[in-house]
């Protein structure tokens, strides 16, 4: 969907999307890495279990909510990455003690 | 608009919409005048518990009609999904209140014994159960819990989705709503009562005044009293989660949604704008302090609203003497009562008159002494 | 890792770090006023600038000359003396001036004796069929990833909609190597000549030459095609293709996996409207605005709106704006001070506005959907539910809500809002102002329940709570 252009001079930051390892930039948002990373990244709605991606990328409209190191329902695009950080794929409503 | 109505219902909230709902299902020609899109209503701010237990001490036929109230909701549910094809997800497996700490068990074992020790109060096998008892039934209470007091006839109910079915069906009954017309002035007309509005007069052979606690200024237009006394709460609602709890408690319910409901306040202050977050942290701490798993959850909205609030607590169901016709109804639960107003006394009122074995001890003379100290229509 | 803010009282707290915050806390800091900066993104510029110190898209052509004047300003913030705390949530704000904020998972009240909101614009709805599918985003999501990630589109593409940032964004991905397969202009035909009377100050505006010479870059390399009418995003639980009509009857499916949609942005209403600040509906822009005063000042006494969320005026405008809000500040709590009259090029700044505000006025077909379209993305209403409700007696958007849930998800109304007053409106024959809108609380943002449970707890708040 999305590449890097040339001449990306930042450091590289790996992060594990539902146990694979996918390598970020310093500075992406948990949103546009999994974006960038070409995997099938579509979250399910707690209300029908609709595929959704990312809207807004600005905090505003709630489609990128991702299990970021264990904790549910997180603004992934409000949140950068940090090396070894945990992401599950937001299914449906957030489960008990996540 | 100048149609004749055998009813006007003033007051188009739970309440005013199931006895609505109730004459229409009756063939009454009916119209519900209500406010427009700001006005305070409990019906969009309430709790949707259906409640039974505590509640009565100090008038046992309040129990009694609690509990009828109860029992009729399985049939106000099953004939609005036949009428509508709205679910309402009644659940009546029972609720709990929970206490925190040793002292808050033993204040509630106190309740539970006056309960059971009123006179001609009905057996709603209200009980004690220590916190081990509990947590076979929820299993993820907190360390803190002591126990808590359990009722099998409790129960809650998606008060938003009745409000809507009951709009819904009363549309199919033929009910006219007319809503942004408040009622400004009630007079007997001949045979009729006249109600003014900002967009017109309606005529009516009878009238019910269900307009919350603003049946205060209405009820003497027509010979009735209903003395008031509203209170504020604040209610926290948290985002979707997966089911976990399968009893809703007096201050934590998850809504079929999903969503979880943390309530809820009594306060003084009667604007229902501002949040006082002193409170919301008090009842946040205590939700996570039942459900610690609950501490994680984001909460995403808020609100404050006015109680719908008799002065003593209970119940006023009225009849004027004076204007014949005209009727007052007014209660704080209005989700819990919904079957008694839709079928009793919407019943009661195309016949025109009240049944007193009913609901004779809702009278609003029983202020007249000004005896009626604050009883347990709510905790 | 942020930290929470160091004290509890500050002259100035300022919500925001986009052109008008940042300018907004250079100045108020600078005249010696305690300042406090909160924005939720990791870097300061806000939507605009954003990424402005951290961006990988160093060639300074590539993003251009508007985008980095937004450096000089971050820097003055930076080096003002104000304190700044990034990634913090102001979840509250009330009519005494106390903030609630949530930095780290914490939560904390700052109280300010002026505070001024800068938290600028959101993309408009944009409710056609299909916006929900994955691959359909706004354009502004393409540009916050093209700026802070150096991300650019390299599948099928499409753009559609209308309005300065729509070729903008078009001329950035494509000087960064990336792939558009076509440009649907929304912009109604009938919108060129109700802006005439408007052209005067656009022409001598500074937007008119460099609008023309972006359209002129973007229409070299990509295919253009104006005078959409009908538009719809087509897909079983992806994005695959785009059907849309013209005016003059033109009709085509491309396939395509990214739609970026955009016709225009907002104010962001949400914090100021929770505030208790009055709004009046603007005919001419199409949304909700603050009643401010000719320094910003809103209806609650001590909280001044800058920037978009006063109103669109654009990056320029919105540094102006965060000034003249900043000096008004200094003036009420430095009295001796001297404060430049900025009402001129306020002026200057706002030139032209006017016109781009009529000519990219969105289409009713692009604001009112019909049918199955979504409404509301959180509860997932759509727009015949929302008929539906009017019909059993919906008079307004609080109604509504307690019938279909619309607006009581995360975004809080942000994304169906608009849609539902405007619809509301047109079903009911009445003004979106006589409609309303949802009335807000905090929190604006949602919160951790753990946050709302360690904040300060009276002894009488814990007796309205635990009554046996």
């Amino acid at each position: 969907m999305f590449k890097r252009v040339d001449g990306d001079g930042r450091g590289s930051v790996t992060i594990h999307v539902e146990g694979q390892a996918i390598a970020a930039r310093e500075g992406d948002t948990v949103s546009a890495a999994l974006l960038a990373s070409g995997l099938d990244v579509r979250r399910a709605t707690a209300v029908s279990g609709a595929r959704r991606l990312p809207y807004c990328m600005m905090g505003v409209c709630f489609d990128c909510l991702v299990t970021i190191d264990g904790v549910g329902n997180r603004q992934g695009c409000l949140v950068p990455v940090a090396e070894g950080m945990q992401i599950e794929i937001q299914k449906g409503k957030r489960e008990i003690g996540k | 608009m100048m149609r004749d109505y055998d009813v006007a219902v003033v007051g188009g909230g739970l309440l005013g919409s199931a006895i609505a709902w109730g004459l229409g299902r009756l063939g009454q020609r009916v119209a519900v005048l209500d406010e427009g899109d700001i006005a305070k209503r409990a019906s969009r701010a309430n709790f949707a518990l259906v409640w039974v237990q505590s509640k009565g001490l100090g008038m046992p036929a309040y129990t009694g009609w609690t509990v009828r109230g109860a029992k009729a909701w399985p049939k106000l549910a099953e004939e609005l999904k036949a009428q509508t094809g709205l679910d309402v997800v009644l659940q009546q497996n029972g609720g709990f209140h929970l206490t925190l700490g040793e002292p808050e068990y033993e204040q509630r074992t106190q309740l539970v014994a006056r309960m059971h020790n009123q006179v001609g109060a009905a057996d709603y096998q209200m009980e004690m159960l220590p916190a081990a008892e509990v947590r076979k039934m929820l299993p993820l209470i907190g360390p803190e819990v002591s126990g808590g007091s359990f009722c099998p006839y409790d129960g809650h109910v998606n008060s938003l989705r009745t409000f809507r079915a009951l709009h819904v069906g009363m549309k199919q009954f033929g009910v006219d709503y007319l809503p942004e017309r408040a009622v400004g002035a009630i007079m007997r007309d001949g045979n009729e009562f006249k109600l003014t509005t900002a967009h017109g007069e309606i005529r009516a052979a009878k009238v019910v005044l269900a307009a919350g606690n603003a049946n205060q200024t209405l009820a003497p237009m027509v010979g009735l009293s209903a003395p008031m006394g509203p209170t504020r709460g604040q209610i926290v609602v948290t985002e979707r989660t997966m089911p976990f709890l399968p009893h809703p408690l007096t201050t934590i319910r998850q809504t079929d949604e999903g969503t979880v409901m943390i309530g809820d306040s009594k306060e003084d202050e009667l604007d229902d704008r501002v949040q006082n977050f002193s409170v919301n942290a008090v009842m946040a701490d205590r939700a996570q302090r039942t459900f610690p798993h609950l501490a994680r959850l984001n909460v995403v909205r808020s609100w404050t609203g006015i109680r719908v609030m008799p002065r003593d607590g209970f119940p006023i169901y009225e009849q004027s003497e004076t204007h014949p016709g005209a009727f007052v109804a007014c209660c704080h639960s209005g989700v819990t009562l919904a079957a008694n107003h839709a079928f009793e006394i919407a019943r009661m009122i195309q016949q025109g008159a009240l049944e007193p074995e009913l609901v004779g001890a809702f009278t609003a003379r029983r202020f007249d002494s000004e005896a009626g100290a604050g009883g347990s229509g709510y905790y | 890792m942020s930290a929470a803010p160091k004290q509890d009282q500050y002259d100035v707290v300022v919500i925001g770090a986009g052109p008008a915050g940042l300018a907004a806390t250079a100045m108020t800091a600078e005249a010696g006023l305690s300042t406090l900066l909160l924005d939720e993104n990791a870097g300061p510029g806000g939507q605009v600038w954003r990424a402005i110190n951290s961006t990988p898209v160093k060639t300074e052509a590539l993003l251009g000359v508007d985008y980095w004047s937004g450096a000089e300003i971050a820097r003055a913030a930076r080096d003002s003396g104000a304190e700044i705390i990034h990634r913090a949530t102001v979840w509250s704000l009330d009519r005494d001036l106390e903030i609630g904020v949530s930095v780290g998972g914490g939560s904390a009240f700052v109280r300010a004796k002026r505070v001024i909101i800068a938290t600028g614009a959101q993309e408009r709805p944009f409710p056609i069929p299909g916006w929900t599918l994955p691959g359909v985003m706004t354009a502004g999501a393409a540009q916050t990833m093209l700026k802070s990630s150096g991300l650019v589109p390299d599948c099928p593409t499409v753009l559609a909609g209308q309005g300065p940032l729509l070729w903008l964004l078009a001329a950035q991905i494509l000087r960064l190597g990336g792939r558009i397969d076509r440009v649907l202009d929304t912009t109604p035909r009938a919108n060129y000549i109700a802006a005439l009377p408007h052209a005067f100050g656009f022409l001598t505006s500074p937007y008119f030459s460099k609008g023309l010479a972006m359209m002129r870059e973007v229409r070299a390399k990509v295919r253009v095609t104006s005078g959409v009418t009908e538009l719809a995003a087509e897909g079983d639980g992806t994005l695959s293709a785009i059907s849309y009509a013209t005016a003059s009857g033109k009709r085509e499916r491309l396939p395509a996996e990214l739609l970026l949609l955009h016709q225009g942005v907002v104010p962001n209403v949400n914090l100021a409207m929770a505030a208790g600040i009055e709004h009046r509906w603007n005919e001419r822009q199409l949304c909700w605005t603050p009643v401010l005063d000719a320094f910003g000042n809103s209806s609650v006494a001590g909280i001044a709106i800058a920037g978009d969320g006063a109103g669109i005026g654009g990056a320029q405008a919105a540094v102006v704006r965060g000034r003249r809000a900043a000096g008004d500040a200094i003036k009420a709590l430095r009295p001796q001070a001297k404060i430049v009259d900025l009402s001129a090029e306020l002026a200057r700044a706002e030139r032209g506005r006017a016109f781009l505000d009529v000519l990219f006025q969105p289409a009713r077909q692009f604001r009112i959907p019909q049918g199955d379209t979504i409404v509301c993305r959180c509860e997932e209403i759509t727009a015949k539910d929302v008929l539906d409700s009017v019909a059993i007696g919906a008079t307004g958007p609080n109604q509504l809500k307690a019938y279909r849930r619309t607006g009581m998800g995360p975004c809080q109304g942000r994304l169906c809002g608009l849609t539902v007053t405007e619809l509301m409106a047109e079903a009911r024959g009445k003004s979106p102002q006589e409609i309303g809108y949802y009335r807000l609380r905090a929190p604006v943002k949602p919160i951790m329940l753990s946050e709302l449970a360690s904040l300060p707890k009276s002894e009488e708040s814990i007796k309205a709570v635990v009554r046996g």
